[in-house]
């Protein structure tokens, strides 16, 4: 098998892949609106097409040992021009925090300040490899000793493990460093960890994904967690509890000092998912609340660029009785020059990924920690919680707070009663919002509130575009409660495409391109 | 402070609206006692120049690959990247993006991941791959675990020949389990996989070209693995070699995992990098991480979804495959575009310059008194033994501005067979230039 390399572009004018309308994939590449079609990679390039000029080295086979390729690699090439046109029409279906507003609960969608960018594309940073030797590398390691410092100072911890690759992989790290802990005091059959029903979905993954079987914590109705509700969940095989703070629904968990305590008095660990850290830095330190170990979302609180789904970076802070308990590699500061400690002595875990964990992003999260400087990190996160509050002022009471109208932190949390009797869902009325410019909320999410709508806007939202969003929302509102709910179930009508088929997509997969598509075939 | 965009009189505004009388009554469900009293002890906001001046003076601390003859491997590589590749990324729509959750505002990172996807299973030779994994040790990690859920065995026997650091990895999300065989370190591409294989065996994990450079036979290992009712794991951390190496799906691998840093990735002192993870079809429900999937919109025009969340945490929390959730979009969409520029002809012509230069490099070494190349077969990395211990050699050569290879103690420091080993890479970056300062700086070091 081999790609058409007679003539090229291999699929254009030929009938769309899987598209029963002729306005499929390459009706408009010419361009009949500023939203592209864009054919595949795989339609547009060939096999002998390339963007890379290399030389044709001469090989012989007297160190390949029979093992040469006979298998087509049959991947599409594009010269430069053709790569650079392709990608930046695919681009421009993409909504971003530059183009607007995420009002993405729990998702902490800020600014991404370009001078990360340049900062962490310097030689220094970004040319420099895990292995080679650390006497040159002392400006790496003096990095990573300051981001501890910034980390450890606005979390009031001991020591901070930066190597886990992202928050579900921090949550496992910290998770990790207790069992260690507790195997290492006699505790190894502690077996459960409490969870909170309105947790985020990587925390009962990780609990589960390290052995442990998860035992859900009821919230109250104000949407918080009773110490009563942990203390009845508490006992001898507890080994944690997962909580969020603040929590899902947008609000500090008030107890959570009681809380801790009775959590370390039953002999168990307190975690904390420190993605919503945002509402809270510079202004509260985690480790003043009692938390054992929590870690850090860089790409959330940190403006680490989401990047359309990662790189991230998740360091997790880790109390006095964790430290030592931290995976390898790490940082360690003595009397001489910092040393990268790259073996376990007894105590410590091991390597939870092959080399220093995400140096690219801690390059960029310092950056942004030096821009703003402690002051201002503690009116980030004011201004984060300012702009959630008035995002919620404007919207109540036409829509309905599930926990009343009492303050909330850095989101806002509405649930669907607004909806009752209109025809519209959540999903609906979210959709609703792409045809007005704004990326959908969070939907759904916390599941302890029916239909639910979580609202983030960070402070990077300047006033006149928060006033347009609620405009815009409480639009949508009335129109929906007017009967419009066409307006709803068919939207989005302006963009990229209209409401996509998710179950066809799951009930015959096809997840990557077959040669055969790109082959005239009949009608289905 | 030049991110937040209100005045302060906007906030006393704002409050107004709100009806609270400070900031700080929007803290009143913060426990009195947990609320700061004073700001935190840290610098105060900086204007850019100087942070980008601090910054300066940390980078300019490091040696950076580039400042001289560069021979360092063992799971990271050192490869041009196409301006082209670095300017896309930065573009805000591809850079500032969210995860995909909602298709129809994220067709082009959905269409990119499945062209990505297309791209990792054509290179592995294998029915499909996912959107990513965080790199190629987690990713060899995840592997492991997926395949006790397939196979519900437990026992698991790591190659000889695999990187160290990817054994350890695997230790760790492994807790230490008994049933968790590692073969000793194999230099020499030595070492009897197959005989501890059994009908309890879940998966055998090999790489190749292994952490030695060694390339290993994976047919035999296939045939004696399906024998008994498990699973072929292929570890790659190479990810060139393959256009040049046959693809691990067409000698029967069940798994393949590799770290892509190779195309389109910086060495970033070893993160982001992305890992990729490919396998047959039958088994992708097993599969971690995020799947795209080609569909229709209302009009029936194509498109793209995440699909398959049934296997992932935000849908079913502990009963998930894997907790993973963001991956490394970014540097899937540096490896695609890089993959997209070379296409076959590019990567094929890539491979062949790489395994030239380390024929080069090879051949240079053997000439070295004191130095014993072990590699009777590699793509572009190969380890030696000399006549000292390593170690000590690679500092003297890195002090005279060449970074030579990885001292094997670095990584296996508990053993003495492993003490006056390095491992070397060559690269299409590597120049006769380079060999010769090796070779020199080598030499004297070794008299």
């Amino acid at each position: 098998m081999s790609m058409n390399t007679q003539g090229r572009p291999t699929g254009i004018g030929i009938a769309p892949a899987g598209a029963s309308t002729p306005a499929g994939a390459f009706a408009s590449t010419s361009g009949s609106s500023l939203l592209p079609n864009e054919p595949l990679l795989f339609e547009i390039g060939d096999t002998e097409h390339s963007g890379v000029d290399l030389p044709d080295a001469s090989i012989g086979d007297e160190f390949l040992g029979g093992f040469k390729r006979t298998t087509p690699l049959d991947l599409a090439g594009l010269t430069e021009p053709e790569a650079l046109r392709h990608y930046v029409r695919l681009s421009r279906l993409n909504y971003s925090i530059d183009s607007g507003m995420y009002p993405l609960g729990s998702c902490t969608m800020k600014h991404n300040p370009r001078l990360n960018e340049k900062t962490a594309r310097l030689p220094g940073f970004a040319d420099i490899h895990p292995l080679q030797p650390v006497s040159t590398v002392p400006g790496a390691l003096e990095l990573m000793n300051e981001l501890a410092h910034w980390l450890m100072t606005l979390t009031n911890t001991s020591a901070v493990a930066l190597t886990p690759k992202a928050g579900a992989h921090g949550e496992m790290c910290g998770m990790m460093t207790i069992r260690a802990a507790q195997a290492a005091r006699g505790q190894g059959r502690r077996n459960v960890v409490l969870v909170p029903d309105s947790a985020h979905g990587t925390n009962p993954a990780t609990a589960a994904f390290l052995g442990y079987s998860v035992r859900s914590v009821p919230a109250n109705a104000q949407g918080t967690v009773d110490v009563a509700a942990v203390k009845a969940a508490l006992g001898p095989d507890v080994a944690a509890i997962m909580l969020t703070n603040p929590n899902t629904c947008g609000l500090f968990e008030p107890q959570i000092i009681e809380i801790a305590a009775a959590v370390h008095e039953a002999g168990a660990f307190f975690y904390c998912d420190g993605a919503n850290f945002n509402a809270i830095m510079g202004v509260v330190r985690p480790g003043d609340l009692g938390i054992d170990a929590m870690h850090i979302n860089l790409h959330k609180t940190f403006s680490t660029p989401h990047g359309g789904g990662g790189p991230g970076a998740g360091p997790v802070v880790l109390s006095e009785a964790l430290a030592p308990f931290a995976p390898v590699p790490f940082v360690r500061k003595g009397d001489g020059p910092l040393a990268l400690v790259e073996h376990s002595s007894d105590t410590h875990l091991g390597r939870i990924t092959a080399f220093n964990g995400q140096m690219g992003m801690y390059v960029r999260a310092l950056t942004y920690m030096l821009s703003h400087g402690g002051d201002g990190l503690a009116q980030a996160a004011k201004d984060a919680v300012l702009n959630a509050n008035y995002v919620k002022a404007r919207l109540t009471p036409t829509f309905s707070a599930p926990f009343g109208e009492g303050p909330c932190m850095h989101e806002a949390l509405f649930d669907d009663h607004f909806l009752e009797g209109t025809g519209v869902s959540t999903l609906d009325f979210a959709k609703a919002l792409i045809d007005e410019g704004f990326h959908p909320m969070t939907m759904y999410f916390p599941l302890v509130v029916h239909g639910a709508m979580l609202i983030e806007p960070t402070e990077s939202e300047p006033r006149q575009t928060l006033d347009h969003f609620c405009d815009v929302m409480l639009d949508l509102a009335a129109d929906a409660r007017a009967g419009n709910a066409g307006r709803f179930t068919g939207a989005p009508t302006r963009a990229a495409r209209r409401r996509l088929d998710e179950t066809r997509a799951a009930r015959s997969p096809k997840l990557k391109w077959e040669r055969a598509e790109s082959l005239p075939r009949a009608a289905e | 402070m030049r991110y937040l965009p209100h005045s302060d009189a906007e906030r006393a505004d704002m409050l107004a609206v709100i009806g609270a009388t400070s900031a700080e009554a929007l803290f009143a469900s913060v426990p009195r006692s947990a609320m700061l009293s004073k700001s935190v002890d840290l610098p105060a906001h900086s204007p850019e120049f100087l942070v980008e001046a601090h910054m300066r003076a940390l980078a300019n601390k490091n040696h950076a690959a580039a400042d001289g003859p560069f021979f360092v491997g063992a799971g990271a590589y050192r490869h041009h990247v196409p301006a082209t590749v670095d300017h896309l990324i930065q573009r805000s729509e591809w850079l500032t993006a969210y995860t995909p959750y909602q298709p129809e505002v994220a067709q082009g990172t959905l269409q990119m991941l499945f062209e990505f996807q297309t791209q990792v299973a054509h290179l592995t030779g294998m029915e499909v791959a996912n959107a990513s994994m965080y790199d190629g040790s987690t990713a060899t990690a995840e592997a492991v675990l997926m395949a006790r859920r397939l196979t519900r065995k437990d026992k698991m026997v790591l190659s000889g020949g695999l990187h160290p650091h990817y054994r350890d990895v695997v230790r760790t999300y492994l807790d230490n389990s008994p049933n968790l065989i590692c073969q000793p370190a194999s230099p020499e591409g030595q070492g009897d996989i197959l005989s501890h294989i059994d009908d309890d065996t879940a998966a055998i994990v090999i790489q190749t070209p292994d952490f030695f450079g060694h390339l290993r036979d994976l047919e035999r290992a296939a045939e004696a693995i399906h024998a008994r009712g498990g699973l072929l794991i292929v570890v790659v951390t190479e990810i060139v070699s393959l256009g040049l190496l046959e693809a691990p799906g067409a000698l029967g691998a069940d798994i393949v995992v590799c770290e892509g840093q190779s195309i389109g990735n910086a060495l970033n002192f070893g993160g982001p990098y992305v890992g990729l993870m490919a396998t047959k079809k039958e088994f992708i429900r097993q599969m971690p991480g995020r799947l795209c999937g080609e569909t229709v919109d209302a009009e029936g025009t194509r498109g793209f979804v995440l699909t398959l969340s049934t296997r992932e945490q935000h849908i079913r929390r502990e009963k998930a495959t894997s907790n993973i959730c963001t991956n490394s979009g970014l540097c899937a969409l540096a490896f695609s575009i890089h993959m997209g520029l070379l296409g076959e002809a590019g990567l094929t012509r890539l491979a062949r310059l790489n395994h030239a230069r380390a024929v080069a490099l090879a051949k240079a070494l053997r000439a070295v008194p004191g130095v014993e190349l072990l590699n009777k077969t590699f793509f572009n990395e190969m380890t030696i033994r000399l006549n000292s211990l390593a170690a000590p050699v690679v500092e003297v050569l890195a002090r005279n501005g060449i970074l030579a290879g990885v001292p094997v103690s670095r990584l296996i420091p508990d053993d003495p067979a492993a003490a006056n080993l390095m491992v070397l890479a060559a690269t299409e970056l590597t120049t006769d230039a380079d060999i010769a300062a090796l070779v020199s700086g080598l030499t004297g070091a070794l008299k």
